[in-house]
């Protein structure tokens, strides 16, 4: 080793840093995860869609609201949004380099996303308890 | 004063290459449905509120721009779930010999476009188109 890359610091700990951003591969790993999830879940959505086509409103509010597609939908939509929220940050990042506005697009993607998550599922949930 | 330095190659410098031109429709189409989740929340809070908020997702979708957004929409969510199935085989290191990934990137433009019409035509037949 160089002395200047010498460090009293055990491999084992460095690891357990997880580098600069603190979360190792967690970012790719949770975006691999959503993403597999994504298949199956787009697939169960393409079938919901199916199943409100042409109905009139009063139609679409029993099936969105009946149990298993109220639950494929919360699936769909909270694994969509998290994955989206994922590789929204990763463009960020690639293509907006000077900090403040890195900063406030990091900021508006999660409130975004959070925001979209947290309607989509109030309005499932409504649409649920018929409320 | 001297011609700047030459940096490292830029996205023009490259010949465009098929692998290459996927990997940046696979972050556009990426883009559009995270904006794309606008109308998904919409619809589903108009469902939720009332007939008279969901006859004007309804009429939105409907018109020839709601029709025209939306098949954009499913085309992007199909490439982009194919592009992604694509990047998981990477990821547990299949796919990556030169004749492997042409002929993966063409499977995922005439997949993603053949899926897209062919739900289209599935959901026009049985809907009959008018509603």
């Amino acid at each position: 080793m160089k002395p200047e890359g010498f460090s009293i610091r055990t491999p084992a700990s460095r690891v357990r840093g997880l580098g600069p951003a603190r979360s190792g591969t967690g970012h790719f790993w949770q975006q691999r995860l959503t993403s597999v999830a994504a298949v199956f879940l787009t697939i169960a959505f393409f079938f919901v869609i199916a199943s409100v086509l042409g109905r009139n409103h009063a139609a679409v509010v029993q099936i969105l609201g009946s149990p298993l597609v109220a639950v494929v939908m919360l699936l769909f939509i909270l694994n969509s949004v998290y994955h989206m929220w994922l590789g929204m940050q990763v463009v960020i990042e690639d293509y907006v380099h000077d900090d403040m506005p890195k900063l406030l697009c990091l900021m508006t993607n999660a409130f975004f996303s959070v925001v979209i998550a947290l309607a989509s599922v109030y309005a499932i949930l409504k649409l649920s308890f018929g409320v | 004063m001297p011609r700047p330095r030459p940096l490292s190659p830029h996205i023009q410098i490259y010949r465009p290459t098929m692998t290459m031109t996927m990997s940046i429709v696979h972050r556009i189409t990426g883009v559009g449905l995270y904006l794309g989740t606008l109308i998904l929340t919409w619809w589903l809070l108009a469902a939720s509120s009332g007939p008279n908020a969901y006859s004007t997702v309804e009429r939105f979708i409907g018109s020839y721009f709601g029709r025209v957004i939306l098949f954009g929409y499913t085309w992007a969510l199909i490439h982009h779930m194919l592009g992604g199935i694509r990047h998981l085989m990477w990821d547990v290191g299949y796919g990556f010999g030169p004749h492997e990934r042409e002929w993966l990137a063409r499977a995922n433009l005439i997949g993603s476009a053949g899926l897209t019409l062919l739900l289209w035509a599935i959901g026009l037949l049985v809907v009959g188109g008018s509603r």
